[in-house]
């Protein structure tokens, strides 16, 4: 008989190595949790909450750290980059799946691919050479507005852009997911394409559209470089409308971390700025997690 | 010996190739009227995408291409001018294992009609009592016609299936290896419901299950490597084959 006491002691430490990786990985974002909790004490500390986030007052030099300006240019941001990006890409992925002859697919699966691989400070050029000037010159005075072009409705397109990747490539994949045999049956009693489409497709593959906006959401709100790039990063007021300048959390913190001089609590502002943006990732995880068990027990 | 029918559906010269790969050669067989009609052969015979061409689901595949005609009460199914939404409606599909619409029961049922245009609340609600009694289920569901229709069993779904297929009020049933993912009983309920609706419909059958074509079928045809072996009533094809194929799948020499 032959010896297999090797093979299982590997075995045994393979389970045990997988084990401590994934422990790591849970440890990891609890520990930036905490990181972060600990270097924005200061502020939290002496600043009432509701102060912090929901004063609009940000001057470092007296003192005043409201952080909602910032707050409402993260929501402001990614709500339009999805009101942009949502129907064409899932008109797109229907397309994709449902319509397109395999050589389309073919060709433009990768290329669609691809946008997710340029980098996000070539999409902040590009909004810097193409958008903003178009907002500033074409799209404002349509509406008879005067932009300086650097404003939420520019970091909306671009995000938007970069955000479609995410969208089409999950949500063809998910429509493909949907058995053949499920179209055909609804085919069978007469239905149209676009009606099996719209009644059975769209409904069998709802909670994984669902999770496709959900993963495009999360990359919006966290998205810095390009939306820095494009969208005014003005301290001193919310944006009213689409066309008025915005300063979403990432751009306050890469723009200002560093450069804190010796102001009291600055840095402890831009940490406490860092947490916020963070939880605000986390619990619109959790809450899109919820409602994602939900649809599978319905 | 069941009486010499009419024709309902007739097919002439039928070919079908996937990317180049012939899957059906030259078939042409008419298929009788208010009958169950059993198409029977090894598997990659063709039998599927027989059954496919007649409600044009074949279109679907990519790739595909078909030559020949189907005609349905003298209309060319193949036809460049055919309208295939209503071709469709004429023929009720049954696949081999059930998939309910991801709605609730009654709107499973409710779907094809609502489809075509009924959106009276009381004639749906009759329609779908009908085609439930019409497939035996409406006793064990008429408690719970909002539930999921995935929360039944996969022999009620199948029966489900039948009823939807019904609701639209076709002339034909195709059906795909239709008890093949199902336990003895419920095969026996949807055999038991072919007998009951032979009269009323066009019934055809593709199935692997030799004794099953034996119970059900007035007609026989007989499929091998895409090409059509031979038909005729079903007395005739069991008892007397003509072609040596035939009386090798019949005798089990092959499968």
């Amino acid at each position: 008989m032959e010896d297999n006491s090797a093979r299982l002691f590997n075995d045994r430490l393979i389970r045990r190595l997988i084990l401590a990786l994934i422990v790591v990985v849970n440890v990891l974002i609890v520990g930036i949790v905490l990181a972060l909790c600990v270097r924005s004490w200061p502020i939290l500390d002496g600043t009432p909450l509701g102060r912090l986030l929901f004063s609009t007052e940000w001057h470092p030099s007296t003192g005043k750290f409201g952080l909602l300006t910032f707050i409402v240019g993260t929501f402001a941001v990614t709500a339009g980059a999805m009101l942009l990006a949502v129907p064409p890409c899932l008109l797109s992925a229907i397309y994709l799946s449902e319509y397109a002859p395999r050589w389309i697919r073919t060709l433009s699966a990768p290329l669609i691919d691809l946008l997710a691989g340029i980098p996000s400070v070539i999409y902040g050029l590009w909004g810097v050479l193409v958008i903003v000037p178009l907002v500033q010159d074409r799209i404002a005075p349509l509406f008879g507005v005067k932009s300086t072009g650097y404003s939420v409705l520019a970091a909306a397109v671009v995000l938007a852009v970069m955000i479609v990747p995410v969208l089409v490539h999950i949500s063809v994949e998910v429509m493909k997911a949907v058995p053949r045999e499920l179209r055909e049956a609804s085919l069978s009693l007469g239905a149209t394409r676009w009606e099996t489409v719209k009644h059975v497709v769209l409904r069998k593959s709802r909670s994984g559209l669902f999770a496709a906006g959900v993963l495009a959401t999360s990359r919006a709100l966290g998205e810095t470089m390009a939306v820095l790039m494009v969208a005014g990063n003005y301290v001193f007021a919310l944006p009213r409308t689409p066309f008025d300048q915005a300063y979403p959390l990432p751009a306050l913190i890469a723009n200002n971390y560093g450069e804190m001089l010796s102001m009291p609590h600055y840095e402890a502002a831009l940490m406490a700025a860092a947490l916020v943006l963070l939880l605000i990732v986390l619990i619109f995880n959790v809450t899109s997690q919820a409602i994602l068990l939900r649809f599978a027990r319905a | 010996m069941p009486e010499p029918s009419t024709t309902h559906i007739s097919v002439r010269n039928l070919s079908v190739h996937y990317g180049g790969q012939p899957a059906l050669k030259n078939v042409s067989v008419n298929i009788p009227d208010r009958k169950i009609t059993a198409v029977l052969g090894p598997s990659g015979c063709g039998k599927t995408t027989f059954l496919r061409c007649l409600n044009r689901l074949v279109d679907t595949v990519d790739g595909v291409s078909v030559s020949g005609q189907v005609l349905v009460d003298g209309e060319d199914l193949f036809d460049p001018a055919a309208e295939v939404t209503h071709i469709r409606k004429k023929m009720g599909l049954l696949s081999q294992r059930p998939y309910p619409l991801p709605m609730s029961i009654y709107d499973n049922v409710a779907y094809g009609p609502r489809i075509h245009g009924q959106s009276d609340r009381g004639e749906l609600d009759a329609l779908v009592e009908h085609h439930l009694k019409l497939a035996g289920l409406w006793d064990e569901v008429k408690g719970r016609l909002r539930a999921p229709a995935t929360s039944l069993s996969i022999g009620q779904q199948q029966r489900l299936c039948l009823a939807r297929g019904l609701a639209v009020g076709p002339e034909i049933i195709l059906a795909d290896e239709p008890t093949s993912a199902l336990d003895p009983i419920s095969s026996a309920h949807i055999e038991g419901k072919f007998k009951e609706l032979r009269d009323q419909y066009t019934i055809v059958i593709v199935t692997h299950i030799l004794r099953q074509a034996r119970r059900l079928a007035d007609y026989v045809i007989f499929m091998y490597m895409g090409e059509l072996v031979e038909h005729g009533p079903a007395a005739e094809v069991f008892n007397a084959p003509r072609e040596k194929q035939t009386r090798e799948y019949i005798s089990g020499v092959i499968s």
